[in-house]
């Protein structure tokens, strides 16, 4: 792997890739253990749709590295340093008040995310774009109904999901981190700013919160490492059980 | 369309690939489905390009080994399956024989709109039944990527809607 070696295009699609497969990855462990089976289904849909996106961003990645890598590879032969997620996406899936949270305020940034990505002037990120941002409109809108649904629910519901917003607000502000390779992407007018999506996404996060009667997090301290290979201690268990087969078995198929 | 094949190279390629169905949804083939994008040749070798639905799809993989064993079929061993993301596929581009094969089929069929207000705003959607739109969603994930689970409150029926996308 040579992640030092990237350059800031492949870098910037590798950490998006990799968001959106630890996340449907993350989103998988629900299959066969939500509480009802619609939800069942919309929890393997969401995911299914992040991998997806993900397979299209790791064809990328490999494109603009030229080494002979390839979807899979990158999926299933990296390590955690090599990892570029956000610390958001790895943490564990936790209560369904968390998971539910926790998608919610990651679809709350990701859909106007993919929507500022159309505009990109790299014509491979805007096509992901135009598949994606359809994609997160519909997880926006179903997350958005299940916290208000948990925070104005029962005083259980309201319990868990206030507390699940408590312990995933730190993880928020990683999505809206730019370094200096992604500050020359914008420069150019391939990569979305970050700084116009952090206000479209508080006033979506204030809104549903409100109709949830939930209380918004006071803003604070940050977590910050992801994007640049530094991980908890929760993404090499996840990376443990989804490269396993890979890794017993290199090349295998089914 | 380039290049210079047989003359009836390119016919039977196309009447081949346009003849596949999705596999989730039988009675659609891929043409009415809108994700046949392009049939050409290229040096006389035939290019089928083709676009997926959901970034997800399981179908789209067996889709394009659908399109390989039909143009084999036809007689074509010599081809090429391109994937291309842009434009980017929407239910606009369904046929309106495909709408009409999904509403007999007991789908209903997403509407012609394609925009955000469509998906967003107030949905009216028929029970593909009895046609009454005293209807409800219960769910916004289906069976499959493409569909929505509805219920409608004349007849009682639970159907599938093809979402809007």
């Amino acid at each position: 792997m040579k992640i030092a070696t990237d350059s800031p295009l492949a870098l910037y699609t590798l950490r998006r890739a990799d968001d959106a497969l630890i996340l449907g990855h993350r989103l998988s462990e629900w299959c066969g253990h939500a509480p009802m089976l619609e939800e069942d289904m919309a929890l393997a849909n969401i995911g299914l749709d992040l991998i997806g996106q993900a397979r299209s961003l790791y064809g990328y990645v490999a494109e603009l590295r030229a080494d002979g890598s390839d979807e899979d590879q990158l999926a299933y032969l990296r390590d955690a340093p090599a990892y570029r997620n956000l610390l958001l996406a790895e943490l564990p899936k936790g209560d369904f008040a968390q998971t539910l949270l926790r998608q919610f305020l990651y679809s709350a940034f990701a859909d106007p995310f993919w929507r500022a990505t159309l505009a990109s002037g790299d014509p491979t990120l805007a096509a992901i774009a135009g598949k994606s941002e359809k994609e997160s409109a519909y997880h926006l809108r179903h997350t958005a109904e299940w916290v208000i649904r948990l925070g104005d629910g029962t005083e259980e519901s309201h319990a868990r999901a206030q507390e699940a917003l408590d312990l995933l607000w730190p993880y928020t502000g990683e999505m809206f981190e730019a370094d200096a390779a992604e500050r020359e992407l914008m420069a150019a007018g391939l990569a979305a700013d970050p700084e116009p999506l952090r206000e479209v996404w508080s006033r979506t996060v204030d809104q549903v919160l409100r109709e949830a009667t939930l209380t918004r997090p006071v803003g604070g301290w940050m977590q910050s490492g992801g994007r640049h290979g530094r991980h908890s201690e929760h993404l090499g268990h996840l990376l443990a059980e989804m490269q396993v087969l890979q890794r017993s078995y290199p090349g295998a198929k089914w | 369309m380039s290049g210079a094949g047989p003359p009836d190279l390119l016919a039977r390629a196309r009447a081949a690939a346009g003849e596949v169905v999705d596999p989730e949804i039988p009675v659609l083939t891929i043409a009415d489905l809108g994700v046949l994008r392009d049939v050409s040749t290229e040096g006389g070798r035939v290019v089928v390009t083709i676009t997926p639905t959901y970034s997800g799809c399981p179908a789209m993989d067996v889709i394009a080994l659908e399109i390989a064993l039909a143009l084999a079929r036809a007689g074509i061993p010599d081809h090429e399956i391109r994937t291309v993301l842009h434009p980017a596929w929407t239910t606009a581009w369904m046929t309106e024989e495909g709408r009409a094969k999904l509403l007999a089929y007991g789908v209903a069929p997403p509407s012609a709109g394609s925009s955000r207000g469509a998906l967003f705003g107030q949905e009216v959607v028929a029970c593909p039944r009895c046609g009454s739109d005293m209807t409800e969603r219960l769910a916004q994930f289906g069976s499959t990527s493409c569909k929505a689970l509805w219920r409608c409150t004349s007849c009682r029926e639970p159907f599938d809607s093809f979402k809007c996308h």
